[in-house]
């Protein structure tokens, strides 16, 4: 159960990479630390302007949106003529510049977010008890996982992201403004991240290192699912963090490998991950 | 040519009498093992355009090996030494076997993932003593006829070993060999086409790359004396790659400098401030990437180019 929890977070963190790498051709290496972020602005959120869970939920992600809009603004948008290498090295450096900053200025140690009240206890199913904030949040991660999923793959703008994601040039030639459009997707393939970020809080401790073993098993698990691949992404997440939780009560210590190892093995089997289409 | 020569010929004097003018030898030695190991990934970043994000596995793992060698069996330096610079190799090429499949980003991330694995290995297995890492290795002998203990000593003893990989990394890019890296490196479709054999060419180089990066792993953890999972961790690999970057890839002298600016940073910075050290070393991973992308040595040599094209005749 605790390995579907993680899986709808790698589920929730890779579908936001995807999303990003779609169409900006960034592998984000920064997610992780805006996941750490997320879950920061949720736990001063909190403690110092009172503002509750339900709250965080919605602000914290437009919070660190608008800060990824900066960062693509400021940054990433001068990359683009560039290969795609530049961005996964400038943004390992934004990564490495907040998770310093963090731990600065609050220490490494974890601080613990409570589980709101509405959502506390749980419930029983006779064989194990289930708690309620476990539910929810995997819950609330299938459904933000596949609504982005019906956007980009069943509305007019994700068929316009996904024209872009073909040829940008071409869609900006019709009148579509592809920048703006960049930014946006951006800013919300972070606030994903950020998203998770609040909604793990409660169950992980809440550390400025939080996303930085995070982001490689998520990219194992991108990997694995097929780079471009939104499904690829969302269902190669759930799964794997599903084997985790599974390795871990049956061989504790191949549950931080397991990941890897599969991913190894996929990528002998078929170089193109699970659900990759390119060559 | 000529000025290359007069640069190297400073350098290594400089690099001679380094003790004598205020340098602590163990400083020097930390920085010549770090340029070998920036070297070693330059060779792949540089001259093949492939971004290994997980250049650590093989410097720590490499590292592990000897010290555990060295330590549990009393193996002497040089044994030490090529017993990791083979690990390093082995590591490598099963690695690079699976990573050579892919290109660009993925060849990265896949790097990087199986280097976290190595991590997590050497976390929880029996010789590397977990989160204390190992402690206290002996820096042995040259096959038992000079000890190395004295700190000295053990500065020229590393300066040969940097001097003559230094060498062999340059005999290799110069030799046909590294003309068809070079070749992969401007048009990867073309160098198949034209019969090489890309994938095997790639995965030589991975595995050189790697057994240098586990000779210097090896011969830090005998200047230092101790390994610890840092060592292995990916802020050592992102490290090396910000070395490469800043010094300049695909240079010969860029990762040196690179190493040296890196290096010193870390040693007289995280004294001053801490926690602030990675976020500046992430400021600088931002400045580079931004508008700094050739490195010291690509700039300089970029500005006396531009210069001679300005003056044919100068």
């Amino acid at each position: 159960m605790l390995g579907l929890v993680n899986g709808s977070f790698y589920a929730l963190l890779s579908l936001g990479l995807a999303v990003i790498f779609g169409l900006l051709g960034v592998v984000n290496f920064a997610h992780g630390a805006f996941y750490m972020l997320g879950a920061f602005a949720a736990y001063f959120g909190l403690e110092v302007l009172g503002v509750n869970y339900w709250w965080a939920l919605l602000l914290a992600p437009l919070a660190v949106g608008i800060l990824g809009i900066i960062i693509e603004r400021l940054f990433l948008r001068h990359l683009v003529t560039l290969e795609p290498i530049y961005g996964l090295l400038l943004t390992f450096g934004i990564a490495l510049i907040a998770e310093g900053v963090m731990r600065s200025l609050f220490g490494a140690s974890g601080k613990s977010y409570p589980v709101p009240a509405l959502l506390r206890g749980g419930f029983n199913l006779g064989f194990m008890v289930l708690p309620i904030y476990r539910a929810w949040a995997i819950f609330a991660s299938v459904v933000v996982c596949f609504t982005t999923w019906f956007l980009i793959e069943r509305t007019h703008l994700g068929a316009r992201l996904r024209a872009a994601t073909e040829n940008a040039r071409l869609v900006q030639a019709f009148g579509i403004n592809v920048p703006i459009m960049v930014m946006f997707t951006y800013g919300a393939g972070v606030a994903l991240a950020a998203l998770a970020g609040v909604l793990a809080a409660p169950v992980v401790q809440v550390s400025p290192l939080m996303g930085n073993s995070l982001v490689i098993v998520v990219f194992a698990v991108v990997v694995i699912g097929g780079m471009g691949s939104i499904m690829g992404a969302i269902v190669s997440g759930l799964i794997l963090g599903l084997v985790e939780g599974l390795t871990k009560v049956v061989y504790p210590e191949a549950s931080n490998i397991v990941v890897f190892v599969i991913m190894a093995i996929v990528l002998i089997w078929r170089p193109t991950g699970l659900f990759g289409k390119e060559p | 040519m000529r000025r290359s020569l007069v640069i190297y010929a400073v350098l290594l004097l400089l690099a001679l009498l380094a003790p004598f003018i205020g340098m602590y030898p163990v400083f020097g030695m930390k920085l010549l093992c770090f340029a070998m190991f920036a070297c070693a990934f330059n060779l792949l970043l540089g001259y093949t355009k492939m971004l290994s994000f997980g250049h650590a596995a093989y410097f720590g793992f490499s590292g592990y090996f000897t010290g555990w060698l060295m330590t549990i069996h009393g193996w002497n330096a040089i044994e030490g030494l090529i017993a990791g610079t083979a690990a390093g190799a082995l590591l490598g090429l099963v690695i690079g076997a699976i990573a050579v499949r892919r290109q660009g980003i993925y060849f990265a991330m896949i790097t990087m993932a199986l280097a976290q694995l190595v991590f997590f290995v050497c976390l929880q297995a029996n010789f590397t003593g977990g989160e204390n890492g190992l402690q206290s290795i002996p820096r042995g002998s040259i096959l038992g006829l000079v000890p190395l203990s004295n700190d000295l000593t053990m500065y020229y003893f590393v300066l040969a070993v940097f001097v003559a990989v230094y060498l062999l990394i340059r005999r290799i890019i110069d030799s046909p060999f590294g003309q068809v890296l070079k070749a992969i490196r401007a048009n990867e479709p073309r160098s198949i086409s034209l019969g090489y054999k890309v994938d095997r060419y790639k995965l030589q180089a991975f595995v050189i790359s790697a057994a240098i990066s586990g000779l210097a792993g090896s011969l830090k953890a005998l200047v230092l004396g101790f390994v610890t999972l840092t060592d292995v961790s990916q802020g050592t690999s992102g490290e090396v790659i910000l070395m490469t970057l800043l010094g300049g890839s695909g240079t010969f002298l860029g990762p040196v400098i690179g190493a040296g600016v890196v290096v010193t940073l870390q040693e007289y910075l995280s004294d001053l401030v801490g926690a602030w050290v990675s976020v500046i070393i992430g400021a600088i991973f931002v400045v580079c990437v931004m508008i700094f992308r050739r490195g010291f040595v690509g700039e300089i040599s970029r500005f006396f180019t531009r210069r001679a094209a300005a003056q044919p005749e100068a």
